[in-house]
Order: C-alpha cells, then structure tokens, then sequence
C-alpha cells in the first residue's frame, strides 16, 4: 500500500515540476526536444539519443509577451507555451517540433520562429488524408527529413535504434493503457488528480523509465482486492484533463475518472506503432491507424461512437466534455459528441476549460449538478 | 464603339449565374457540389461539375445583414460562437435549407481544400457527417518553407487524380484530360487578367476604388476557370487603363492617403468601414488578395505550388515579403489590419507581420478588431477612434515631409 502511495507522489512531483525535471535531465548529460501538441514522432527523437519533453501549456501562467504574437482568441495551450518559451522556458533544449494539425498550432510554429530564435524550431508536417498511399508517402518523406535533422542534432538514427525506440514506446503505450484500466478498477486508490499526474509525468520522463514505474504501480493495484465503489464513474473528454482545480472538484463530488478520450491523455498512447521491416513505414502507418481525434480527418466522425463504446466497456454513469475554449477542432466536433451520447442514453455536459482560469465556482456548481444527475 | 456593359456588372452578372446554374443543375436531377473557395477550380470545372461556394454565400448573408441571425442559429445547434463566422453561417444554411439573403441549391458532395485553413476540414466534415454526403478532401499542408519542397507537389498531384476519380465515380462523368487542360489554360488567362486590373492600384492617383476589389475578388476566385470571368477582368483592365489616361477613377473624391487593408473584409459593416476612410480621403490601394488570387503556372506541378502559394498557407517569411512588396510596388502611405475573430490562422500571425510592415516599409499601422461576417465582433467606437488616430499619424508625417 505504501509503495503505491509512494510511486504516486513521485510521479505527482514530476508531472507538477516540469522544470526541475527538464533541468536534471539536461544535468544528467542527455539533451532533449521539446514536443508540442497534439502528435510529434518522439520515438525519432529518443533513436537519436534524446529526451522527448512535452509542451502542452502551463495553467494559470500571466501572458504578456505572447500577446506581442497572438491575439486573445487563440487557445490558452499555445498562448502558454509561447509565453513561456518567450521567457526562456525552454532555452536549454536542443529544439522544439511544432506540429500543423490546426490552425493555431500552424501560427505557433511561425510565432515560436519569430519569437525565440535562439531556440531551433522544427515543423511536424503530417498529411490529413493519412491513410492513402500518397499520404503515406508524404509523410515516410517528411519523417525521413526529421530523422536526418534530430540525427545531426543527436546521434545519427540507424534503423536499429529506430526500431528499439519504437520498441520502448509501445511498450510504454501497452503500459498506459493498462494503468487506464486499472485506475478504473480502483477509483479508491488512484484518485482523479492522481491519474492524471501517471498519465501527464510521462511527459517529462524518459519513458523507459516512466514505463518501469508505472507498470510497478499497475502491478501493486492490481494484486488489491476490487472494492466497491460509491462514488460516481465518468469518461472525460477534451484536449486536457490535467486542472488540478477542476480534478479536486471532481474529487469533492466523488467523482472517479474511469475512462478518456484526452488528447494529451489516452489518444497518445491507444494506437500502437506497427513493427514493419523499415521501422519509418511503421512510425507513418501509426498515424493512418489513429481514429477518434479532432485533429485527425475522420468524414465519418467516429469520435463520438468510440466514446460511447468506451463509457459501456469501462460501466461509466456519463461523460464530461472538458472543452478548450478558444480549440477549433473540439468545437466542431462538440454538436456530433452530444448527439451521439444522447442516442446512446448517456448523460454528458460540457464544461469549458482554460488554463488561464481561476474562477472554478461555475464549473462546481456544473459538477455538482450532474452529479445529482447520475 | 459599340456600347458595352462596364466590367463591374458583367462580374456581378457572372456570379450570378454560377448560381443560376448550380439551380438549373439542380431542378434537371444534376449532383450540385460545395465547394471550399481555394479548392482547385479546375477539377469541377474540366468535369463540367456546377458548384457553388458556401464562403462566398456566407458573405453575401452577412454583407446583407443576416449574419447575426444565422450565426445565433448555429450555435443553437451547438456550434460554439468562437468558429469562423463563414462556418457557423453555412452550418446553419444546411440545416434550414434556405435563406432569405441568398439561396442556393444543397449539396451532394462537398469538396474541400484546407489550404486555407484546417477550420474547412472540420467544417466540411460537419457537413458531410450531417446531410451524409461524400466528402472529397484535397489535402495542402500548411508550408513551413518558403518554396514547396518536391515531396509536397508529388502528394498534393495524387490527390488532385484521386480527387478526379471519386468525383467521376459520384457524379458519373468521364475525365478527359484534354478538358483539364482547357480550364488550367482559362484559369491562367484569368488570373493574369486579374493580376492586370489590380495592378493599376499603383498609379497615383488610383483608378479604382479599391474597395471594389472585395467584391471583384469572388468571380477571380471560383468562377476563374470560365470565359467569361477572363473577359470580364480583361475589360477591366481595360478601363483602369482608360481611367488612367483620362485621370478618372471609380474612388470619388480626393485621394489623400494610399492604404493597405489587411484581411478578409468585415462584411455586415463594410459600409462603416468603408465611410470612416472615405471621410478621410483613404483609398485602398492594396490588398493580399491582389497578388494573393492570381494563380499563374505553365503545367500540373507548378499549379500544385500555386495552391500552396496562398495567403494562409505560406510561412510567415514568405507572407511578409508578399506584403512588403505589394506596399512598395503601391507607394501605401498606411497599413489598417483587421484583426478578423473569425480567422484564427490570419489573424494569429498578424501581430508579427504588423512589425515586420512597420520596419521595412516604414508606414504607420493600425489594427481593429472585427469579424467578416458576425456582426457582434465589431465595435464602430473603436474602429472610428483607431482609423482617426491612423489619420492624425499619417497627417503628421505628410507634414514632416513624408510622402
Ligand atoms: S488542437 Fe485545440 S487546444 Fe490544441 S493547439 Fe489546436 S486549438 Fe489549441
Ligand atoms: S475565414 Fe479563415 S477560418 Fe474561416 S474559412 Fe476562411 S480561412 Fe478558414
């Protein structure tokens, strides 16, 4: 019992303390490139001898300097992480991928250019019709062109390496995903805040290591006895799940979080990295094989049916939607959501997040409510 | 010399009639397309597909006031009031089927290119997923380079043969590439016209009216690969030219101050925008759009980077230098930037840009905050004070010697 409690508290440290962590292991001799939402190939980096850290933003950070860059519509995740990078936040790494999967996140790479130069800006260019063969192509090509940078930046990527870093983050992935089940098996040891602190530590790890934690933490849950539970069970969903406001609330309501579909959560790590003979076929393939993201093309607009699916297998009494203010590729996918937890019988609501928020009364009183609700 | 109709209401006649088509098309039992406005032309155009442009409908609605009304009608559905107006506004159209301001036929399939912005793949995703309709997806990542690298052309070409395939498969028409040809040929013969006539905005004084360009803009954008759109913008390069010997121009009054209007117009108050700089004798002399819309290339690849080289699309070094150079080539004593709420992708690289105008050309600049078609993100007040402290600015510097 001890020992869960204690691995919990480490990876809390971790995942509330980025810098220090950024810090020791730059400390420690290995170099690191920073990784903005919503998918960087990490395992790229991790071939080239580097550590892959996670850029999602930070809550409650004043904005000054970015707003030199952005005007006040654009999420508070890249306002953020422009502010800090803006500030210095990141000049001890190597560089920083910038991916294009919406349109802010197309303007924070050209800001992040403009704005902090002393730090090297490397574009992620991902195809949207993924899973064509001339998408495919396109994007082995555009992996091929940050495979020979990070290798320059880094050590060169041999193919070998390659495969052992996808290796690693499957591994990780399989982990992950198996910690998801086992926090929805015991609500009454892993709380909300304390899942998303497993899940948002993997950020600023090695995931080696991170990977050996957790699956330790897995394994002492699982040896405990299944209690009942009389709280109430939801599946979240969003682009973040990490306000540790919003997660004591839940907390507050007895609220457990059995499930999700978060974009810095479970979507990056339910999707397996095929193994294939030429291990950038597989990292690509990855990307074609990714479903239920509101950054992803999907005409047909699964999301919605993957969640419902997910709140049955894992006995959720409902879903709360955690919605990026400000987030484009949520909002439009927000009306097919509701639809489809309506059919389904599903309660659900919608609470808009940000991270510049302090005031949680009105999304208590949302919680409180839906709680009554269940 | 034989009478003839100005330019003005020929572009208007055509736009019109890319409407009355689509309907025609539609009442014989056709299949009608939408189509994303930067999508390439050429495809629907070398298929004889009619389609129409929901941003360009959008625009209407909102220049004719119903903007606020269609928007309140999408977020009744459950689209946040934070999505591009054009959005909001086409998401409502196909759920109500009509609309007093301007109609126009519901779709079949819809056709999309995200050049523009990635808002138009989630938007016409919404659209196919409600009304259960294909969707054809010409995918142009956003460039981060300032040339586009070979691997991009080879992916956006097999996109431009799928897309090509799925429409004859949904339409059941038969390619002929002989017909692709033709269009790509019309398109150029057009956007050259069009490069012609916006470029006259460099003589002093202007001969246009460059606010006219808004509403010019939509036929050199979707109708570029029909005849009749060359024509019509080479008469009106004709009669810039004209106006230019005679020394008239369709900007009354005296032109005091030569702008640069940066981004989308701001629709349901184009005449509040546009009176303000009237009163001051600015004339718009330069848009992105001038430069942005013509879309010149001699074969298949070069038209591929051609649908890279749009506004949204390039990087931020590549979309200075285009405003650079417009505002050299134009002798701008200013620079108004709509800060435009509906466009997150324009507006969030603008304050950047905004620096970059101010140090290499040396003109003063304002911004305004305004939307392109949601009535309720602007704010008269502030954009009279902002475009009155704009003129102060440039008073001064015409009396220190400036331009
Ligand atoms: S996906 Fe949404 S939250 Fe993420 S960067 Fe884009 S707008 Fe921001
Ligand atoms: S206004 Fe901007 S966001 Fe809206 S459709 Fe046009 S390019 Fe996209």
């Amino acid at each position: 019992m001890s020992e869960i409690k204690s691995i919990l508290s480490q990876l809390d440290c971790v995942a509330k303390n980025p810098r220090r962590q950024l810090d020791m292991i730059i400390d420690g001799g290995k170099n690191v490139v920073g990784c903005l939402p919503v998918y960087c190939p990490e395992e790229l980096v991790y071939a080239a001898g580097m550590i892959p850290f996670g850029i999602w933003g930070a809550d409650g950070k004043e904005l000054s300097k970015a707003k030199l860059y952005f005007p006040a519509f654009i999420c508070s995740v890249l306002q953020s992480a422009l502010e800090l990078g803006l500030e210095g936040a990141f000049d001890r790494m190597k560089a920083v991928m910038i991916p294009v999967l919406c349109d802010s996140l197309k303007c924070m790479g050209q800001n992040f250019k403009a704005g902090v130069p002393q730090v090297e800006f490397l574009p992620v260019i991902h195809p949207q019709n993924r899973k064509t063969e001339a998408g495919q192509e396109f994007l082995r090509s555009q992996y091929m062109k940050l495979r020979k940078r990070l290798g320059e930046i880094g050590t060169p990527i041999s193919d070998e390496k390659l495969a052992e870093a996808i290796n690693i983050y499957n591994n990780h992935r399989r982990v992950m995903r198996e910690f998801s089940e086992t926090a929805a098996k015991h609500p009454e040891l892993i709380s909300a805040s304390e899942r998303s602190a497993v899940i948002k530590s993997g950020f600023f790890m090695d995931k080696a290591e991170h990977t050996k934690l957790v699956e330790r933490l897995n394994l002492l849950c699982g040896a405990e006895p299944v209690v009942p539970w009389d709280g109430k069970r939801v599946i979240v969903t969003g682009i973040l799940a990490d306000s540790s406001s919003l997660l004591s609330i839940f907390e507050k309501n007895g609220i457990a979080v059995v499930g999700d579909d978060v974009a810095a959560e479970s979507r990056q790590f339910r999707t397996d990295v095929p193994v294939t003979k030429d291990p950038i076929e597989g990292l690509a393939r990855q990307f074609a094989d990714m479903e239920g993201c509101s950054v992803l093309f999907d005409p047909e607009k699964k999301r919605g049916d993957m969640i419902v699916k997910l709140a049955k297998e894992r006995k959720a009494d409902g879903v709360i939607v955690l919605l990026t203010k400000f987030c484009d590729p949520e909002e439009f996918d927000y009306p097919f959501l509701k639809r489809a937890f309506d059919a389904a019988g599903i309660p659900s609501i919608l609470i808009e997040v940000d991270r510049q928020m302090v005031n949680y009364s009105q999304a208590e009183t949302a919680v409180e409510a839906f709680r009554e609700m269940l | 010399m034989e009478e003839r109709k100005p330019a003005k209401i020929l572009l208007r006649e055509i736009a019109d009639a890319a409407y009355q088509r689509a309907w025609d098309a539609k009442n014989a039992g056709e299949k009608v397309g939408w189509c994303a406005s930067n999508f390439p032309v050429e495809i629907p155009a070398a298929l004889d597909i009619p389609v129409v442009y929901p941003e360009n409908q959008a625009a209407a609605i909102a220049a004719k006031g119903g903007g606020q009304r269609m928007c309140e009608h999408a977020e009744g559905l459950g689209y946040s009031n934070d999505l591009c107006a054009y959005a909001r506004i086409n998401m409502a159209f196909a759920d109500l089927k009509t609309c007093e301001e301007l109609d126009m036929p519901q779709p079949d399939f819809v056709l999309c290119c995200n050049n523009i912005c990635n808002c138009m793949i989630k938007w016409y995703e919404a659209l196919a997923k409600t009304l259960n309709i294909p969707m054809i997806l010409v995918d142009i990542p956003y460039n981060t380079e300032y040339e586009v690298s070979e691997d991009r052309i080879r992916y956006i070409r097999k996109q431009f043969d799928e897309a090509i395939q799925k429409l004859c498969e949904i339409t059941g028409k038969t390619f002929d590439p002989k017909k692709l040809e033709e269009s790509m040929k019309v398109s150029n013969r057009t956007s050259r016209a069009w490069l012609k006539a916006t470029d006259y905005c460099k003589y002093i004084p202007s001969p246009l009216n460059g606010y006219d360009l808004f509403n010019h803009m939509a036929v050199a954008v979707c109708a570029r690969a029909s005849v009749e759109a060359a024509e019509a913008f080479e008469q009106l390069a004709e009669e810039y030219a004209q106006s230019v010997k005679d020394g008239t121009s369709t900007y009354r009054g005296e032109q005091k101050y030569r702008i640069m209007f940066e981004g989308i117009a701001c629709w349901p108050h184009l005449r509040h925008t546009y009176t303000a700089l009237k009163d001051r004798g600015m004339n718009v002399v330069a848009t992105v759009y001038a430069d942005a819309f013509g879309f010149i290339f001699e074969n298949m690849d070069e038209m591929m980077a051609a649908y890279t080289n749009v506004p949204n699309c390039m990087n931020i070094e590549r979309a200075a230098d285009m405003r650079i150079k417009i505002a050299k080539r134009t002798s701008i004593d200013g620079a108004v930037i709509h800060v435009n709420r509906s466009c997150k992708l324009w507006s969030g690289i603008m304050p950047e840009i905004e620096r970059r105008l101010r140090t290499e050309v040396g003109v003063p600049t304002v911004t305004f905050d305004g939307d392109q078609a949601d009535p309720r993100n602007f704010t008269p007040a502030q954009y009279d004070t902002r475009i009155q402290g704009f003129y102060e600015v440039m008073e001064e510097n015409k009396k220190g010697g400036g331009r």
